[in-house]
């Protein structure tokens, strides 16, 4: 007796059999062919040629017969729209019914068949049903209402529909708000006009907070998505609907507890982070996140993606809670590696002893993903808690014993960033590494060999013999290997220049001569001209200290990050995109922004406090100019897409400006090549080599009549600013036009905004004969009084001579005023990007720029205004700069390029907005050069 | 980012060998094409737990969950809670398990004319309608033979034609009217512990996974208290929403009006940051390194349980892949060893304190191989009645709202969760 029954088929064919059965005049068999017509649908087969029959069931008493009907109808009234007005008195009829259940079953299939036709005469029974005594039916309704605008959008408009649901939200019954609130917010969602349909004020919140404790689970997650969306007015409201969520924490749905999560995290960014509440509700954030953990595998995946973002945004929440990622050797892989990847964010001082005797279990497992992933996840902790680095060391040493070959290459890769981190310090494992050589296949892990050998030439005696033996096949080497085989020999050759001359011409030749990859060529030629005219200075460049790598390769950035939060729980977040990044024609355009913290008016000059605890590490990776040089390897583990194009820009700086100083003789500023200011470059023999002419490093605008000579009586100044070897310089030409010699210049500068005065005496030839010019830099110096001026950048300026004194005033380009030392870490920008709240972010737009992203940021690094990261998201270039001020303000840009788009889009945070039109000038002017 | 409520728009159901033997759409027909996407995917990972939960393709996104031997995919094409949808299908089999009393692909070919109701009913839209199985059972009446019967002879249907009382009352759990002659409340307080054990047998990570299940068939609308000796064990709870949150919060008291019949009230969780009692050791010793073979050794013993029992023992030990075959003795219970899945399952029952149970024998290697790629991990399983291992007790359970004495009853158990031993 059950329903596999209605699959037996007969010799006549099926479709002529249900035909018959449904034509029968017995209800009971009438009802079994209806059934056998589901069955058949359900497992796939087309049955809608059954459509005028199934539909002539459709007038019965029987609420089980006209149910399956309804499913039929839902499923083809599309391929039969002709036939299915057919249905639609029925439809009207039943939506009169006494019954509530038949209303609203009606309504309901009514609203899911999308035949036009057929729409039309839904909308009187939806009126109706919409302010239907009966709660039921009226939720089900609202419902209808969203499935409607789907269909036809316009019509829901034009009937007031959409008021009508609006005035649901203040139903009785909260099962009633919530499909309302689901509607609206499904309504708005495919909306093409974008102004929010519901206005989230105060009342509206404060019903749909009372809803959410009364109404289903599921709409629950609707209210909180909605609520997601709500900006309140000041902390102390935020606060409220904090205290009103929290209960959600404990609700047995890990939907409802990933949505409440949500609506916290982004409303705990208004509140004041030191307050007493802010903490409470971080512990009670854990618990109910650590839950998630102990579900289903399915639910874990989402929960542990989430908790990715989390722990990226507030560190705090799961910092006790190291213990519950740990990996159970029958976790799915998936899930696996995301708790890896949380582990190594959570590692530091207190727990790494824990973490590292995981991650030394984990890789003597047998997924080989997962055990790659655990040995990098050593290197990691490694670089990042210095501490624990010998037992690092030593561990990823054991696990080289073992001689499993894609664990000794994954730890020849990792050992390899830790030499980099730590120099000088474990070099004494070499001799076990260069054991392994032979079983080395990967070319990111010989690469790496490679790197060491030649780094450490002098202390292996047979690395000659070892670097040889690979330069055998050279051609068949992967290009990073090829790259890093040249550089390793010139180390080589220049650290034992006597017995390996050979060798590096064979290397080279073999890199300029026999290779057709540009790469290696050029980089080939200009190792051959750099050996065979200088090898001293050879020697300074390829021997050059690298700089440090950092510790967090992977982490997002603060604007996605931010952007993410507001989208926890969602596909997005799983994802770690934005939702308009993947989701088709949805909610274009319409960003979301973490809220400001209120009441956050810091003051002016203490923008370094985000800078106060630098990581032990500095500069960023994306700076690496090692890397040319060196280290093809984009520095530690994860492989951050985006990051390794950058390097080429400031390293042809430093080709430029390390080499020029080099050979010009002036060598005392090179030793860290990176950060070496290149100011002045006097591009010698490489400045052909890269094709770039010999332009003055950083931007000054052309000379102005500050005082013309009807005005000064016979004198005539014409002036500008530029900043020259860090020094910020007034440069004059005065001219006399007057009939008498002029002398006893002098000069003073009134009060201005950064405090610019003179630092030394006015030296203009004395006496300055009749029609004569002379042209003279005055050195300035931001030690003066400061007076805010306005604009900022005025600058009052009195000269004095033998005739009289004479006043004018003048505009400073405010780039002079960017100090040399405005490269701020990558981690340090992306806390301080964070930090500054959403308000103090402005944006504007660089017209009819020529320039690609690298000129962008070779122009911007001239003049001080240093990139701390590129990367290319859907086609655009995104450049984060940092530049600081001579006051110490910090100002932080994000800059969108895209490609054939003259327009350049500049978002500009920091916490002394006053400077902002000052900067924008100075990108309006630097980049139209 | 606002959900929509059309979220899922199609549920296919996929059995072992990769068959759709049912599909159900809620708004327009997906073609099962789509689970081509899927099944590519499937090929991939190769063992069905490691099936990603949500696979994004060029206009779909599958998010899927794995139970019973078959993938239920649901297929959205919005941005959606992933999370909603997952305890969405998750509820869907639950309610398939609570009607059929199994979920399998027979079952549901059986009833297929009954799942396709269940899965209107739940869905209207995408949108989740009525998921309560108090509520659902009333509107489609679970299938059982004496009914099918019945309706056969008297032509009617399973299918109610009344409005469930529940639906929109403020207990929307609670069906109306329930009457019973004898009343009883029945509490199990279960309590798993996940631990991993490193292997010197000190553990590395340990903790509770605890719920209170109930059966509960009482007349009318009862109101129950429920109070316990040492509420300040729980700081990570989930509830039933039967529960009032804010009369837990002050008191740390369970008050609720009850659903009818099974239920979980509640959840909870005791962190690794408590100390959880580890109540079983595993003594073993394993080595492959001899010629031609290794040697196991595993001796399992009680520890902390208060004199309590440890029953239903069971030792599961997936081996390397090297491993031929094991020839093993033990004093207790029988052990199995599939060479093809390279599992061995010793089922020792129970643990008898004056004789331990051990297993010993030889491991027969493949020729030729002396490593071993990876150290196996021991996955225990064990039951013991009458005792909650965090030390949670109920106090009393008091009934408000009906004037009649219910039988009350209160049982504790303490199982292994994920409980494993690494080698």
């Amino acid at each position: 007796m059950t329903d596999s029954k209605y699959f037996t088929t007969t010799k006549k064919g099926e479709i002529f059999e249900l035909k018959s059965e449904l034509n029968n005049d017995k209800k009971e068999k009438k009802r079994e062919a209806v059934k056998k017509v589901i069955a058949s649908m359900t497992v796939g087969k087309d049955v809608s040629a059954l459509f005028p029959d199934v539909v002539n069931c459709m007038q019965t008493d029987n609420l089980e017969l006209k149910k399956l009907v309804y499913l039929y109808l839902m499923n083809y009234a599309k391929s039969q729209p002709d036939m299915a007005i057919m249905a639609v008195n029925t439809f009207v009829k039943d939506c009169e019914d006494p019954n509530p259940l038949i209303r609203a079953l009606a309504v309901r299939t009514m609203g899911c068949i999308r035949v036009d036709k057929i729409t039309e005469y839904l909308c009187e029974p939806l009126r109706k049903c919409l302010k239907d005594e009966d709660p039921y039916v009226r939720k089900t309704a609202a419902v209808c209402v969203a499935k409607l605008y789907d269909i036809n959008a316009q019509l829901v408009e034009d009937q007031g529909f959409l008021d009508q649901l609006k005035d649901l939200l203040s139903d009785s019954n909260p099962m009633v708000v919530a499909n309302a609130v689901a509607a609206l917010s499904e309504i708005n969602e495919a909306s093409t006009s974008g102004s929010p349909l519901i206005e989230m004020n105060a009342q509206t919140i404060n019903k749909l907070l009372t809803a959410l404790n009364e109404c289903t689970e599921w709409g629950q997650v609707f209210i909180l998505d909605s609520l997601a969306n709500y900006s309140p007015k000041d902390d102390r409201e935020a606060q409220s609907i904090c205290e009103r969520i929290t209960p959600r924490l404990a609700h047995a749905n890990a939907a409802v507890v990933l949505s409440a999560v949500k609506v916290l995290m982004k409303l705990m960014e208004m509140l004041p982070a030191d307050s007493d509440f802010v903490s409470t509700l971080t512990k009670k954030l854990a618990p109910p996140l650590v839950t998630l953990l102990s579900s289903e595998p399915e639910v874990q995946y989402v929960a542990l993606r989430n908790i990715n973002l989390i722990v990226q945004k507030r560190p705090d929440i799961l910092k006790h809670e190291m213990k519950v990622f740990f990996v159970k050797y029958n976790d799915p892989i998936y899930v696996k590696l995301e708790k890896l990847d949380i582990m190594i964010r959570l590692a530091s001082q207190a727990n790494i002893a824990q973490v590292l005797s995981e991650l030394k279990e984990y890789a003597t497992e047998v997924d080989v993903d997962f055990v790659r992933k655990a040995v990098r996840a050593i290197g990691r902790c490694a670089i990042k808690v210095e501490q624990s680095a010998e037992r690092c060391v030593s561990t990823l040493l054991d696990l080289i014993q073992t001689k499993v070959n894609y664990v000794v290459q994954e730890a020849i890769v990792v050992i390899k960033d830790i030499f980099r981190k730590y120099p000088n310090k474990y070099e004494s494992i070499i001799s076990t590494l260069c054991e392994n050589l032979d079983t080395l296949d990967e070319p990111e892990a010989r690469a790496s060999m490679i790197w060491i050998i030649g780094e450490y030439a002098e202390r292996i005696d047979n690395a000659d013999e070892l670097l040889e033996s690979f330069l055998e096949g050279f051609h068949d080497e992967n290009t990073q290997v090829q790259l890093q085989l040249l550089t390793a020999i010139v180390k080589l050759f220049l650290k034992r220049p006597t017995d390996t001359q050979e060798l590096v011409q064979q290397v080279l030749s073999l890199a300029t001569q026999d290779s057709d990859n540009p790469d290696l060529r050029d980089r080939g030629f200009i190792y051959w001209r750099l050996l065979s005219t200088d090898p001293a200075a050879a020697k300074e460049v390829v021997l050059a200290e690298k700089p440090l790598i950092s510790e967090e390769t992977d982490l997002l950035e603060p604007t996605l990050l931010d952007e993410l939060i507001c989208h926890i729980s969602s596909l997005a977040s799983v994802y770690h995109k934005p939702p308009n990044a993947f989701v088709e024609g949805r909610g274009a355009g319409v960003r979301k922004m973490l809220p400001a913290r209120a009441g956050s008016q810091e003051t002016v000059l203490e923008t370094a406090s985000g800078v106060t605890d630098p990581p032990a590490v500095i500069p960023a990776q994306d700076s690496l100019i090692g890397d040319l040089l060196s280290m093809d390897i984009s520095a530690p583990s994860v492989p951050v897409p985006a990051t390794t194009s950058v390097f080429s820009p400031p390293a042809v700086d430093l080709l430029g400006g390390g080499l020029d100083s080099l050979l010009g003789g002036d060598v005392a500023a090179t030793g860290t090549a990176g950060s070496a200011p290149v100011s002045q470059s006097t591009t010698g023999l490489l400045g052909d080599i890269f094709g770039f002419s010999a332009t003055p490093a950083s931007y000054s605008p052309p000379k102005s009549n500050w005082l013309p000579a009807e005005k000064g009586k016979g004198l005539d100044i014409w002036g500008t600013f530029s900043r020259r070897n860090g020094q910020i310089q007034m440069d004059f030409t005065f001219t006399n036009k007057a009939m008498q010699a002029m002398a006893g210049f002098a000069i003073q500068l009134n009060k201005n905004s950064f405090g610019l005065t003179p630092s030394s005496a006015l030296q203009v030839m004395t006496p300055l004969p009749p029609s004569m010019s002379h042209d003279c830099s005055l050195p300035l110096a931001t030690t003066g009084a400061i007076q805010r001026m306005e604009p900022l950048n005025n600058l009052q300026v009195a000269i004095k001579n033998n005739i009289d004194v004479f006043y004018f005033a003048c505009l400073v380009p405010v780039n002079v005023f960017f100090t040399e030392d405005g490269q701020m870490d990558k981690r340090v920008f992306l806390a301080t990007w964070k930090d500054i709240p959403a308000q103090n972010e402005v944006q504007y737009t660089l017209a009819n720029i020529q320039c690609n992203a690298d000129a962008v940021v070779q122009k911007m690094q001239q003049n001080n205004v240093f990139t701390i990261a590129k990367r290319n998201v859907e086609g655009q270039d995104m450049l984060y700069q940092s530049l600081k001020l001579t006051n110490g303000i910090w100002v932080l840009n994000e800059l969108k390029i895209q490609p054939g788009n003259p327009n350049i889009t500049l978002s500009l945070k920091s916490r002394a907005l006053d400077v902002a039109p000052g900067v924008f000038q100075a990108y309006d002017a630097i980049l139209h050069t | 980012m606002v959900s929509s409520i059309n979220m899922i728009h199609s549920l296919f159901i996929i059995n072992s060998s990769g068959d759709v033997f049912m599909e159900k759409h809620w708004k327009s027909v997906v073609s099962r094409s789509v689970c081509d996407y899927f099944f590519d995917q499937q090929r991939k990972v190769g063992n069905p737990e490691d099936m990603p939960p949500v696979i994004a393709t060029p206009h779909h996104y599958l998010i899927s969950i794995h139970r019973c031997c078959m993938f239920f995919v649901a297929v959205c094409m919005t941005e959606v809670p992933p999370l909603f949808v997952s305890e969405f299908l998750h509820r869907v089999v639950d309610t398939f398990e609570d009607y059929f009393s199994e979920c399998t692909e027979s079952i549901i070919k059986e009833h297929y004319v009954v799942v396709y109701e269940l899965l209107d009913e739940m869905l209207d839209n995408g949108f989740p309608l009525a998921t309560e199985s108090n509520i659902l059972k009333e509107l489609i009446k679970p299938p059982n033979i004496l009914r099918t019967i019945a309706n056969t002879v008297t032509g009617k249907s399973n299918v109610s034609a009344t409005l469930p009382s529940g639906q929109l009352s403020n207990v929307p759990w609670r069906r109306t009217g329930v009457k019973y002659t004898n009343n009883e409340a029945y509490f199990d307080v279960v309590e798993e512990v996940d631990a991993i054990i490193d292997k010197a047998g000190s553990t590395v990570f340990a903790e509770i996974q605890g719920y209170i299940d109930c059966c509960i068939k009482l007349s009318g609308m009862p109101d129950l208290t429920l109070s316990f000796m040492n509420p300040r064990l729980f700081d990570d709870v989930s509830f039933h929403p039967c529960v009032r949150f804010k009369r837990w919060e002050s008191e740390r008291i369970l008050s609720f009006i009850p659903p009818d019949g099974n239920f979980r009230l509640m959840s909870y969780h005791i962190g690794s940051q408590n100390i959880v009692a580890i109540p079983i050791y595993v003594r073993h010793n394993i080595s492959f390194r001899e010629a031609g073979g290794g040697r196991l050794d595993i001796t399992v013993g009680p520890k902390q349980t208060i004199g309590r029992t440890v029953e239903s023992v069971m030792i599961e030990i997936p081996m390397p892949k090297a491993v031929l075959n094991c020839s093993l003795v033990p004093n207790q219970g029988k052990y199995s060893f599939d060479p093809v899945s390279k599992v061995l399952i010793w089922d020792v029952g129970r643990i008898d304190t004056a004789k331990l149970p051990s297993l010993r024998g030889t491991i027969n290697l493949q020729s030729g191989t002396t490593a071993v790629e990876s150290n196996p991990a021991i996955n225990v399983q064990f039951t013991i009645s009458q005792l909650a291992v965090s030390g949670l007790k109920v106090n009393r359970l008091d009934m408000y709202g009906e004037k009649y004495k219910p039988f009350k009853g209160v049982k504790y158990i303490t199982k292994a969760g994920r409980f494993q031993i690494r080698m």
